[in-house]
């Protein structure tokens, strides 16, 4: 008896509708608030790429935006660490959507975590601009054009940058120590493309489980190889141990080495001793200007290291985002991302930026050279810029896409 | 008693049914997952007394079948589960039958050996995506149902793990969940009776392998994806902690332990950053210190105290 009337009550509990609330939000900001969220690494592999400092440039990018056009509406920052989980990221970021009315979600770093957090974003109908996750994917299989932006970088322009001008030097036979996994392996296949592309040869690669510890194998083969250059499919930690290894057995009297993700972070924790002469791609360098000298000083100041480019694009990305929003006087997805589109992006990240079609926001590149340890004249003085790749150049041409919803 | 106990679940389930007026709906399907994977372990942790690092491995195996099955193949949703469910439940049989040659510490390490064989298969397969993942798996419709919209999807979700906790459930209260008990007891006694010890080992361990498989496939479809922190050994680590934190043996325990864990990485994902992982590692240690029977075991053990008071 009891067990039917609980029954009968667990039923009429079932009845009871549920209210959805959609905001119709065309024409006019919802909730009078803009709402951002960075989502990002801070206790993982990536924390220092990203991290406290891609939340440290967010509030910088509020910041200055306030302070230069005085908007009438209100912007919040939240943040959340994914702990590099594409269901803590993607579960995140749903909450946010759907509770908390944020807007628009950028950093992401780690393209696992991007990737999922991309299906939401297009899900739920919001946008999504990508400063740390680096796979080609984002632009290509899983393009989602009016929902995401791939702001700061990504594989095929990390591999493009450095081969071509390395060719064009005679140093044209390349072997490749790669981490065994997707993203090392993504990062292979570009660089190859490109290698063969511009007539140069590949003797061969070796792959190295990631979070190797003992590169000697590895890099002896490397040595054999005889090939000029040694590309290091790699990143983080792994990159670090490799150029460790690779000063030590003196592969670096005879070949070249190129890291093929390296950031100036990375540069920062080996030393310039072990990595003098490095070339690879950049999409940011604190000391190329006045102004990049200016952001990053300020930006120093509050974080007590210098940015990443990471941290750079996600300012950017930010500012480019709030101005659209500014300009259009609402935060509908679809005007905001036509807005952003039609706009050119001037800043101290970018200059003459462009959203292209694809999603992918093309921007110069630089390909820079490690500072020998007596060429450096104050910490994190680093760099010397070899070349300003355009961006043009930088990026994977359209005729390559493999995004669908390009293809005609 | 039996009575108290059934209010219990009918109070629990009517939450269940009501939650997701409350609570948002996707948070307390990641939980009803996670529960479902924990009580599957507890199958084999609380009432075999195996204890199986490698758990993780059937959530992660069935999550990818699951998606794969739904993505490329474009099979229904509850053919998908299935497929995802069998799938792991395989695997299961294939692990456990290599595992339970050995007792004890061997057990365990044996099973995290074969998981990281699996998890390295999944990393470098080309069907899985490596670790991008497996993305955009479509939820599909059931009996006319749209499951893109949440709430429909979450009663789905809360009849699985309603029909598994049963299930679950008569298992524990069974005689061959006694014979398990008795396993987990003396084994060399349950051998003395005449029972196959080798053959109920494995029942059970393909049983709780099907359960976690099954929790691994709705959780995909949940979220659209499947990825290698699915398969991961820190998973399998997770998942001893629920059920040592919730209480080991206990009915309840490992989904109060799955709701804890669950909710605390989400809540303090925003909230303290880089420390979620130190507080995970004290809240293990102040749990194996201070609470050995986990929340639900000292509760129990507490209650009884007082009616034993009581009738003193």
């Amino acid at each position: 008896m009891m067990k039917r009337k609980l029954l009968a009550l667990a039923l009429s509990t079932m009845l009871v509708p549920v209210a959805g609330t959609a905001l119709a939000q065309a024409g006019k900001i919802s909730g009078d608030v803009v709402k951002i969220g960075v989502l990002t690494d801070m206790s993982g592999v990536y924390a220092d790429l990203g991290g406290k400092g891609s939340v440290v440039a967010a509030e910088m990018a509020i910041e200055d935006f306030k302070a230069q056009f005085k908007p009438k509406f209100k912007i919040e920052v939240v943040s959340a660490d994914h702990q590099n989980k594409a269901d803590v990221g993607s579960n995140k970021v749903r909450e946010w959507y759907d509770t908390q009315g944020v807007d628009m979600v950028t950093d992401v770093l780690n393209s696992g975590v991007a990737i999922a957090v991309a299906k939401v974003t297009t899900e739920k109908n919001k946008i999504m601009i990508n400063a740390g996750a680096a796979s080609t994917r984002l632009t290509n299989e899983d393009c989602a054009p009016k929902n995401v932006v791939h702001y700061v970088y990504d594989t095929y322009a990390l591999a493009n940058g450095p081969v071509s001008v390395m060719i064009k030097q005679g140093k044209d036979s390349w072997f490749f120590l790669t981490a065994d996994y997707a993203f090392g392996h993504s990062l292979e296949k570009d660089a190859t493309a490109v290698v063969l592309a511009n007539g140069g040869k590949v003797l061969g690669g070796v792959r190295h489980p990631l979070n190797a510890s003992d590169f000697s194998s590895f890099l002896l083969q490397a040595q054999a190889s005889k090939a000029k250059v040694v590309a290091l499919a790699n990143a983080g930690g792994d990159t670090i141990n490799s150029i460790k290894a690779a000063n030590e057995f003196g592969l670096t009297k005879n070949q070249s080495v190129v890291g093929l993700l390296t950031t100036i972070i990375d540069i920062h924790a080996v030393g310039l001793q072990a990595t003098q002469g490095m070339m690879f791609t950049e999409g940011f360098y604190w000391n190329l200007n006045s102004e990049t000298r200016d952001w990053s000083r300020r930006f120093f100041s509050k974080h007590k290291k210098m940015p990443s480019m990471l941290h750079a694009g996600a300012y950017s990305a930010i500012t480019t985002y709030l101005k659209a929003v500014h300009a259009t006087g609402t935060d509908d997805t679809a005007t905001v991302m036509k807005k952003m589109r039609e706009t050119p992006i001037n800043d101290a990240f970018a200059k003459g930026g462009r959203i292209r079609e694809d999603g992918r926001m093309v921007h110069d590149m630089y390909l820079v050279e490690v500072k020998k340890p007596g060429e450096s004249k104050e910490p994190w003085d680093y760099y010397n810029i070899k070349k300003v790749i355009p961006a043009e150049e930088a990026f994977q041409p359209m005729a390559l896409s493999r995004c669908p919803a390009v293809k005609k | 008693m039996s009575r108290r106990v059934t209010i219990a679940y009918l109070l629990g389930l009517a939450l269940l049914l009501a939650a997701p007026m409350f609570i948002y709906p996707i948070l307390v399907m990641k939980v009803l997952c996670f529960a479902l994977f924990a009580c599957a372990f507890n199958l084999l942790l609380g009432y075999t007394g195996l204890l199986s690092f490698g758990h993780a491995v059937f959530l992660g195996g069935a999550a990818y079948v699951t998606g794969h099955a739904l993505k490329v193949w474009e099979l229904p949703t509850l053919v998908g589960l299935l497929a995802g469910t069998v799938a792991a439940a395989a695997l299961g049989w294939v692990i456990g039958s290599l595992a339970i040659r050995r007792q004890g510490i061997y057990f365990a390490m044996v099973t995290l050996a074969l998981a990281q064989m699996v998890y390295f298969l999944f990393l470098q397969a080309p069907f899985t995506g490596g670790e991008d993942g497996l993305q955009g798996v479509p939820r599909g419709t059931l009996f006319g149902l749209d499951l893109s919209v949440d709430i429909n999807l979450y009663y789905l979700v809360l009849a699985i793990f309603a029909g598994s906790f049963w299930l679950i459930q008569r298992t524990i209260h069974s005689p061959f969940g006694q014979i398990l008990k008795a396993i987990r007891e003396n084994e060399p006694r349950a051998i003395s009776l005449g029972y196959d010890v080798a053959k109920y080992k494995l029942l059970a361990f393909v049983l709780s392998a099907g359960l976690a498989g099954l929790a691994g496939a709705t959780k995909t479809v949940v979220f659209k994806f499947a990825t290698l922190t699915d398969a991961h050994w820190h998973t399998s680590g997770e998942v001893v902690l629920m059920t040592l934190l919730g209480g080991m043996g206990t009915v309840f325990g490992p989904v109060v332990g799955a709701t804890v864990i669950v909710t605390l990485q989400n809540e303090l994902a925003d909230k303290v950053g880089s420390l979620v992982t130190v507080i995970m590692g004290a809240i293990f240690v102040i749990c194996v210190l201070a609470f050995r029977r986990g929340i639900v075991g000292e509760s129990l053990a507490l209650y009884r105290r007082m009616i034993g008071q009581k009738a003193g």
